[in-house]
């Protein structure tokens, strides 16, 4: 169980901020979400999105575990 | 160096007055205190998203690069997030230095960063909905000056 977040404008589009997903990997989290909600799956895909695994920045795939926080952060708006 | 969230509306004055204590090689403070805006009615409440814990890791990444390039003696940084009303203070930057030019210029760099890149989301509530905001191109160009 991966503990999933989403900030900004991704959360009004999905109707929640935290969740607790079953996932072996960001890939196959990313997969799930798209089956359950295709316009949150396309928005996480989206232009500038970028994905945080334990608070640190990722690029690409990378395998979670049951205590892995993963969080789905759009373009950021500075303060 | 302090970089910190805060819910609660919060004392400029104060926040000065404790940064300033007990300095004796320091010739130069500079601050600056961001006001949310009431946009001619247009914004009720500003809300400001962060990211607890990664937001405070980036900008202290920022305010690290700062201390480093202006030689600054401290600095510190206080962010609202929550719900922001019109006049409220929602950030604080306080820079010390040797001598003003580069605490000055430390401020400015700092904001510029806080205003375009810092990891927040905002959204205005007002009479009209409310909307996601982006930083402006003035946000970007500022940001590039430092480059």
């Amino acid at each position: 169980m991966a503990r999933v977040l989403l900030f900004g404008p991704l959360r009004d589009l999905a109707g929640w901020r935290e969740r607790d997903v079953d996932a072996a990997s960001v890939s196959a989290l990313r997969s799930l979400l798209a089956g359950e909600d295709a316009a949150l799956g396309e928005a996480l895909g989206g232009p500038g999105v970028q994905v945080a695994v334990d608070q640190a920045l990722v690029r690409g795939d990378l395998a979670l575990s049951a205590r892995s926080e993963v969080a789905f952060l759009p373009p950021m708006s500075g303060g | 160096m302090s970089v910190r969230l805060t819910e609660e509306p919060f004392d400029p004055g104060a926040l000065l007055s404790d940064f300033t204590r007990g300095r004796s090689e320091t010739g130069a403070i500079a601050t600056f205190t961001g006001i949310a805006r009431a946009e001619r009615g247009r914004t009720a409440v500003l809300e400001l998203e962060a990211y607890p814990g990664f937001t405070e890791a980036e900008i202290g990444k920022m305010a690290d690069q700062a201390r480093e390039r202006f030689g600054l003696h401290d600095l510190m940084i206080l962010h609202r997030v929550g719900e922001i009303g019109p006049g409220e203070p929602i950030v604080f930057v306080a820079t010390a230095a040797g001598h003003r030019r580069a605490a000055f210029e430390a401020c400015d760099f700092l904001m510029d960063y806080l205003k375009s890149r810092a990891p927040f989301w905002k959204k205005e509530h007002g009479p009209d909905g409310e909307r996601w905001i982006e930083p402006t191109a003035q946000d970007h160009a500022d940001r590039e000056r430092w480059r």
